[in-house]
């Protein structure tokens, strides 16, 4: 009994990484995806902002399930979901005013970014607060490890740095249209293809490990 | 006696894709003479990584795939070719190797190979470098200074003894807002190719020479150049200030010429029928002068091509063409007659 409520809890959490990975999995939150990670500071500070909404949202959905009536809950998810916004705008405008600068207008979008809307439709309005907490989290550090794996490869190739820090010998041969538009495109059409390759692979040897057994 | 069942078309040609590229190859050696005369022995060498780093990756994708080798039709080396063609005469060697396999793995291998490539590899894999690498590939070299001695002029490339400087598209570019052609701009020096500007694209006698040579043994559609020729022509009418005295400048400097013969023919990204075949091109013609006009960019060849590119399979679809389609004959008056009685 103790064992199934904890596997309720820590599942929707596991999940958020592989199974439910937003970026690479169901393809959500693809505009902040292609459009902030240009430099690895600017995709984890996104992705940890969108964690720390999603968390909250996910929790005062749980919460009023029982309570928003259906025909109205998507204007009732947009006004909690903004309310955390804005606090994570207000906050990083105080705290951080030179990255709140870079990522601009992509912070208050968090508001309409559709892995927040999903996950309060398809998981929050039908389960408990506490379960309904972790799949925030299990999703928002999901997308935050896959936007800064995408930024990190995008700073690395299209300015020859890695946090910040420029590789000497290699910003020379910099290719900059990894940090324009394009650039976004081919790197996230080429995580897709190796993120899945290596889940598949991974599956396929679990299975036959299972076999074996 | 020996029955063979097929499916039809039955009538065979004798011009197999290998031969068509054998022919491309020849086409491409005229701007390639030129380039190397005009630039050294540099520029010989830009192609040739360019083109062997092509068929190497080709190779290595076959390998990765095991996939059987796909190399044999040639295709590759031309693809490798246009693309080093395309690049400045003194570029460091790491940028066709990178454009070369840019080109072929991604634009064409990913996508399944020869004929299903999506856009012109080379015309992609130029864009690509231009905006990865644009201080690299916006400065091009003088033509050689053949006074001081033959042999220093020729290896001028490799010790680097070779000066920069604006190509005539530039001062086009920075005139057009008076619409009064620059003395730099003579139009013999453009027709021989004495100018700055890529390997294979300034001496537009010998890209003429070139499409002769395709033109006879009928390697590429005469439409798709002249439409995308004549389209540019009137557009730089209509857009420059200076009206016709910039028509011919517009069309013999830069890439416009050898895009026109070697980049828009391509099969696979060219539509099927006549009537897209001229739309397809006139665009690309439109879209190149208008990029020149008005981008940050003095070029905008490769990238209108490759814009176009994007709508071939649209053209295709909203004018589609059966196979062995004949023009319907006219209804017979006997049939609308009995519908009436």
């Amino acid at each position: 009994m103790k064992n199934e409520k904890f596997r309720a809890v820590i599942e929707p959490f596991a999940n958020g990484f592989v199974k439910n990975n937003p970026t690479f999995r169901l393809v959500l939150g693809t505009c902040p995806t292609l459009a902030v990670t240009t430099s690895a500071m600017n995709g984890i500070t996104m992705g940890l902002a969108t964690t720390f909404v999603l968390m909250c949202s996910n929790l005062l959905i749980s919460l009023l399930r029982n309570i928003i009536p259906s025909k109205v809950r998507i204007p009732a998810y947009i006004l909690i979901i903004a309310t955390f916004v804005t606090v994570v705008d207000m906050t990083m405008k105080k705290f951080i005013p030179d990255l709140h600068a870079t990522l601009g207008l992509y912070i208050p979008l968090i508001v309409v970014n559709c892995i927040i809307m999903a996950r309060a439709e398809s998981f929050a309005n039908q389960n408990m607060p506490l379960p309904s907490v972790m799949d925030g989290l299990g999703v928002g550090l999901g997308f935050t490890l896959s936007i800064t794996l995408i930024s990190i490869v995008r700073e690395f190739l299209g300015a020859g740095a890695f946090f910040g820090m420029t590789i000497p010998g290699l910003s020379d041969f910099a290719m900059s249209i990894f940090i324009m538009p394009a650039g976004a495109f081919l790197v996230f059409g080429f995580m897709i293809v190796c993120f899945n390759a290596a889940v598949k692979a991974f599956e396929k040897r679990r299975a036959q490990g299972g076999q074996a057994k | 006696m020996k029955l063979l069942v097929s499916s039809s078309p039955h009538i065979g040609t004798k011009l197999t894709t290998q031969k068509i590229m054998i022919h491309m190859i020849i086409a491409l050696s005229f701007p390639l003479v030129a380039g190397v005369v005009i630039f050294g022995l540099y520029a010989l060498t830009v192609v040739f990584v360019a083109a062997a780093s092509a068929v190497l990756a080709e190779m290595l994708y076959n390998k990765l795939t095991k996939t059987p080798f796909t190399i044999k039709d040639c295709s590759a080396v031309v693809t490798g070719m246009i693309l080093g063609l395309n690049l400045p005469p003194n570029v460091p060697l790491y940028v066709p190797v990178v454009g070369s396999v840019f080109a072929i793995m991604l634009v064409k291998m990913l996508f399944g190979g020869i004929g299903k490539n999506f856009a012109n590899p080379a015309a992609t894999a130029r864009v690509f470098l231009l905006l990865s690498w644009t201080g690299v590939m916006r400065s091009y070299m003088q033509p050689l200074d053949y006074s001081q001695g033959v042999w220093k002029a020729l290896v001028s490339g490799f010790t680097k003894q070779y000066i920069t400087s604006a190509t005539p598209l530039a001062d086009i570019k920075s005139s057009a807002v008076t619409g009064v052609l620059p003395d730099s701009i003579r139009l013999l020096d453009l027709f021989l190719g004495r100018t700055g500007g890529s390997i294979g694209e300034v001496c537009a006698i010998a890209i003429l020479l070139g499409f002769i040579y395709l033109l006879i043994f009928r390697i590429i559609d005469w439409k798709l150049p002249v439409s995308y020729l004549a389209a540019s022509a009137l557009s730089a009418l209509v857009l420059y200030r200076g009206g016709w005295t910039y028509i011919l400048p517009t069309l013999l400097s830069g890439g416009l010429l050898f895009g026109a013969v070697y980049m828009v023919t391509d099969y696979s990204t060219s539509p099927n029928t006549a009537a897209g075949k001229v739309i397809f091109a006139a665009g690309a013609g439109i879209l190149t002068v208008l990029f020149r006009r008005f981008s940050g960019f003095d070029e905008g060849a490769s990238i209108a091509i490759l814009l176009m590119n994007l709508i071939v399979p649209l053209l295709d679809k909203w004018i589609p063409k059966p196979f062995g389609y004949r023009k319907p004959v006219k209804p017979e008056k006997t049939a609308k007659e009995a519908k009436n009685g």
